[in-house]
C-alpha cells in the first residue's frame, strides 16, 4: 500500500511539474534562454484562471465550464504576454551571452511580480470549484481528488501533443531545424524570428496552463512564481535541458524522490530532489537526454 | 498725503508681524511625532500579516490625529503631537532591515519604530536599535528568544511570544476532555514551524504523556502543493494533527486536505489559523480547533474599546480585523499612552528614546484583546490572555464563526518572568494560574 501511495503521489506531483518544465525545455531548446520569468508566466496563468473562472461564473455558466475558462486563460496569457516579451524585450538580446539572458529574464521576473500585484492586488483569489468537479477516488485508507488524475491526463496529452507537433508535422520539423542550426535553417528560407515567437508562445502557454491548473488547489496570491521555477529547473537539468522525454523522466524522478522522502524521511523532502539531481549529473553531467550537438566550424 | 498713505502701510506691516506670530504659535503646538511602521508590504507574508497590520495602523493613526478614539486614547495625536507615520516594507531579509532601521532613525528622524513580523528580522534589528539607543517596539514576531537570550533597554515586544499559542492549544484539548493517543505534525521547515512544533510537543508531553508522535512533516515555506503530505497524514491518521502553517500555505493545505477527508479522520488544531477564515469562507471545514495568537478577531472580548476598534476596521476595509491588525493596534495604543505618560513626566515636551523606554518598561494598558502587561523580559516582554475556538460555518452570515471558545488568562499560558518558556513547559507549567 505504501509503495502504491508513493507511486500515485509521485506521478501526480510529476504531472504538475512536467507541464511547467515542458515549456521551459521548449524555450531553452529553441531560443537558448534559461527563462527565470517562466515562473511569472505560471503565476500569470493562475491569476488569469481566477479572473476567467470568475467571469464565466458571472455569465451564469455552470462550474462544469470552469476547465474551459482555465484553458482560455492560459491561451490569453500566451497570446498577450509571449509576443510582447519575445518581440519587445528578448529579441534585443538575441545571440548574446546566455548568462546575460538569465539576468534579463530575472529582471523580467521581478517586474512581472509587481505587474501582477498592480493588476490583481495582494488579496488572494479562490477558484476552488474545478477542484471538486471530478469527485474523489477512494482506495483503502487513501482518498484522492479526481482532479489529481485529470492533471496526469493533461500532462500526458501536453507531452504527446508537443512531441507529435515537433516530430510528426512539417512546422515541428522546421522548429527542430532551427534548434539544430539557426544559420542553416535561415539560409534554407526559414523565418527564424517567427519560429522564435511561436516557440516562446507555446512555452508561455504551458507555463500559464500549469498555473491555471494549480489555481483551484490554492489561494492565488503574490509569491506563487518562486517555488515552481526552482523545482522546474531541477527537472530540466536532470532531463538534459532540450528533451521532452528528458523533462518527463526528470519530472518523474523528482516526483518519486520527493514522495519517497515525505513518506519515509520527511526532513529530507527538499534535499531529496537535489540529491536525485546530483546523482544523475554525476553519471551524466549533460543530463539524461542531451541531444547530440553539431560541431560548428 | 504721504502720512495718510503710511498709516495703512504700517498697519499692514503690523498685521503681517502679528499674523506671523499668530502662525508661529500654532506651529509650535503642531509639532509632529514621527513613527516608522515596518511590516511586509510585498512577498508571501504581505497578504496575511503585513498589509492588514499596516491597514490597522493607518485607520488608527487617522482616528488618533482626529481625536476620535475613546478614552483614555482620546487626546489628539500623541498628547497633541500630530502623528506622522512612515511605512517601510519588511521584505528583503534581515540585513536589509537593519539598514532600513538605521535609515529610519538617522535620515527620517523618526521618534519610534513599530514593526517586524519575521522572527529573523526581530532578532537582527533588536541589537541594532539597542546599540543606537533608539526606541523600538516589536509588535508581531513570535520567537521567545529575543528577551530570553539577552537584556534590552530600548527594545520592547507588545505581544506575547509563540509559546502561548501552543500551550493554550494543549490546554484547550484538555479542557474539552479530548482523548489524545497519537499526534501528527505538519509544520513549515523554518524557525517558526520548528519552534511551534517543539512548544506543542513539550506541552502535550506534560498534558498527554501517553500520546505518541506519528507523522512529522516539514514542508518548505511556500510549498503550495501538499498532496504527498496529505497522503502521509491519511496513511497514519492520528487523533490530533497539529499545524502552525499560516498565510497562503495554510490556505492551500486546507483547500487540498479538506476534500481528501483529513479533517474528518483527525482533529486538526491550528496554532495561528484565524486569519484565513474570512477568505476561505465555506471552504473552511467545520470543527477545526484554532488559535489567533491572542484573543483576537472573532474571539476578542466584548468590551467598548474592542467594539469601537472592530467596527472602525470593518467599516473602513469591509472585512473584520484578524490577528495582524489586532497586534498592531495593541502596540500603537500602548505607544500612545506611553508617549503621553513620558510627555507628562517631561514637562509637556516631546520625550526622547530613553524617556519612552522608561515609560513603557513594566507598563500595562487596555487593548481591544484585553489587558497587555509588560510583565516578562525585565518589563520588556508582554503577556496577554488568549482564546481558542472551533470553526463552524454560518450560512446566514456567510462567514465562519468560532464556537466553543475557551479563554485562558495570561498567567495560565505564558511563563513567569523568571523562566524561559521551554523550561517552564518542561517544569509542568510551574506557577501557572489558570
Amino acid at each position: 500500500m505504501l509503495l502504491l501511495t508513493i507511486f500515485v503521489d509521485g506521478v501526480v506531483y510529476a504531472s504538475w511539474l512536467f507541464i511547467v518544465a515542458l515549456g521551459l525545455t521548449l524555450v531553452f531548446g529553441v531560443l537558448k534562454i534559461l527563462n527565470i520569468a517562466h515562473g511569472s508566466f505560471y503565476a500569470l496563468g493562475a491569476y488569469a484562471a481566477a479572473s476567467f473562472v470568475g467571469w464565466f461564473a458571472s455569465l451564469g455558466l455552470a462550474p462544469a465550464w470552469s476547465p474551459v475558462a482555465m484553458l482560455l486563460a492560459a491561451v490569453a496569457v500566451a497570446a498577450v504576454v509571449a509576443p510582447l516579451t519575445e518581440r519587445g524585450l528578448l529579441r534585443a538580446f538575441h545571440g548574446r551571452d546566455e548568462v546575460l539572458l538569465v539576468l534579463v529574464t530575472y529582471a523580467l521576473f521581478l517586474i512581472l511580480e509587481d505587474v501582477t500585484k498592480l493588476i490583481w492586488g495582494a488579496t488572494p483569489y479562490y477558484v476552488t470549484e474545478p477542484y471538486m468537479l471530478f469527485g474523489t477516488v477512494e482506495f483503502g485508507v487513501m482518498s484522492y481528488v479526481g482532479y489529481d488524475f485529470v492533471l496526469i491526463l493533461v500532462a500526458v496529452v501536453c507531452g504527446l501533443l508537443v512531441w507529435w507537433g515537433l516530430n510528426r508535422t512539417r512546422s515541428g520539423k522546421i522548429v527542430l531545424a532551427v534548434i539544430h542550426s539557426e544559420e542553416i535553417a535561415s539560409s534554407m528560407g526559414v523565418n527564424v524570428s517567427r519560429i522564435y515567437t511561436f516557440a516562446f508562445m507555446v512555452g508561455v502557454f504551458l507555463a500559464a496552463l500549469g498555473g491555471a491548473l494549480t489555481a483551484p488547489m490554492l489561494s492565488v496570491q503574490p509569491g506563487l512564481s518562486v517555488g515552481v521555477i526552482i523545482v522546474s529547473f531541477a527537472v530540466v537539468i536532470i532531463g538534459g535541458l532540450v528533451s521532452i522525454e528528458g523533462a518527463a523522466i526528470g519530472a518523474l524522478i523528482v516526483g518519486f524522490a520527493r514522495a519517497l522522502a515525505v513518506h519515509t524521511w520527511p526532513d529530507a523532502e527538499l534535499f531529496s530532489i537535489y540529491v536525485a539531481m546530483a546523482a544523475v549529473l554525476v553519471f551524466r553531467p549533460q543530463g539524461l537526454f542531451q541531444r547530440m550537438q553539431a560541431r560548428k566550424i | 498725503m504721504k502720512r495718510i498713505q503710511s498709516v495703512p502701510r504700517l498697519a499692514a506691516v503690523a498685521s503681517a508681524v502679528t499674523l506671523g506670530f499668530a502662525v508661529q504659535a500654532p506651529a509650535g503646538a503642531q509639532e509632529t511625532f514621527r513613527v516608522g511602521v515596518v511590516s511586509f508590504l510585498s512577498g508571501q507574508a504581505a497578504e496575511s500579516f503585513g498589509i492588514p497590520a499596516v491597514d490597522g495602523a493607518k485607520v488608527l493613526f487617522e482616528a488618533f490625529n482626529a481625536g476620535q478614539a475613546p478614552a483614555p486614547y482620546d487626546k489628539k495625536g500623541f498628547g497633541g503631537l500630530t502623528i506622522e507615520p512612515i511605512y517601510v516594507d519588511e521584505a528583503g531579509g534581515a540585513t536589509k532591515q537593519v539598514q532600513e532601521l538605521k535609515n529610519l532613525y538617522d535620515r527620517e528622524k523618526v521618534d519610534a519604530v513599530v514593526g517586524y513580523v519575521s522572527s529573523g528580522d526581530c532578532l537582527a534589528v533588536a541589537p541594532a536599535a539597542e546599540e543606537m539607543k533608539r526606541f523600538l517596539i516589536l509588535y508581531d514576531c513570535g520567537t521567545p528568544r529575543i528577551f530570553e537570550e539577552r537584556d534590552y533597554e530600548y527594545v520592547f515586544r507588545t505581544a506575547a511570544h509563540g509559546a502561548m499559542d501552543n500551550v493554550s492549544l494543549g490546554r484547550y484539548l484538555k479542557a474539552i476532555d479530548m482523548k489524545v493517543g497519537s499526534i501528527n505534525y505538519i509544520n513549515q521547515d523554518y524557525a517558526w514551524g520548528h519552534d511551534s512544533q517543539r512548544d506543542f510537543e513539550l506541552t502535550m508531553a506534560q498534558l498527554y504523556p501517553e500520546a505518541k508522535k506519528q507523522q512529522d512533516l516539514r514542508p518548505k515555506f511556500g510549498a503550495g502543493q501538499y498532496g504527498t503530505e496529505i497522503s502521509a497524514l491519511l496513511s497514519k491518521p492520528a487523533d490530533v494533527t497539529h499545524s502552525s502553517l499560516w498565510g497562503g500555505d495554510l490556505q492551500a493545505f486546507i483547500l487540498q486536505a479538506a476534500p481528501r477527508g483529513v479533517m474528518k479522520r483527525s482533529q486538526v488544531v491550528l496554532s495561528a489559523g484565524d486569519h484565513v477564515l474570512p477568505g476561505l469562507g465555506d471552504k473552511m471545514p467545520d470543527g477545526v480547533i484554532l488559535g489567533a495568537r491572542g484573543a483576537y478577531g472573532l474571539m476578542s472580548p466584548d468590551t467598548p474599546l474592542n467594539r469601537w476598534w472592530f467596527d472602525l476596521y470593518e467599516k473602513k476595509y469591509g472585512v473584520y480585523p484578524v490577528q495582524a491588525p489586532y497586534r498592531m493596534a495593541q502596540a500603537l495604543l500602548g505607544l500612545k499612552l506611553v508617549v503621553e505618560k513620558a510627555m507628562a513626566a517631561n514637562g509637556g515636551k516631546k520625550p526622547d528614546s530613553a524617556q519612552l523606554a522608561a515609560a513603557l518598561k513594566g507598563f500595562e494598558w487596555e487593548s481591544p484583546a484585553g489587558v497587555i502587561r509588560m510583565a516578562n523580559g525585565n518589563g520588556h516582554q508582554a503577556i496577554q490572555e488568549t482564546a481558542i475556538g472551533r470553526t463552524k460555518y454560518d450560512p446566514e452570515k456567510k462567514r465562519v464563526e468560532l464556537v466553543e471558545i475557551r479563554r485562558f488568562p495570561a498567567e495560565c499560558v505564558n511563563p513567569p518572568p523568571d523562566m524561559k518558556a521551554e523550561d517552564w513547559i518542561k517544569s509542568g507549567f510551574k506557577g501557572a494560574k489558570c
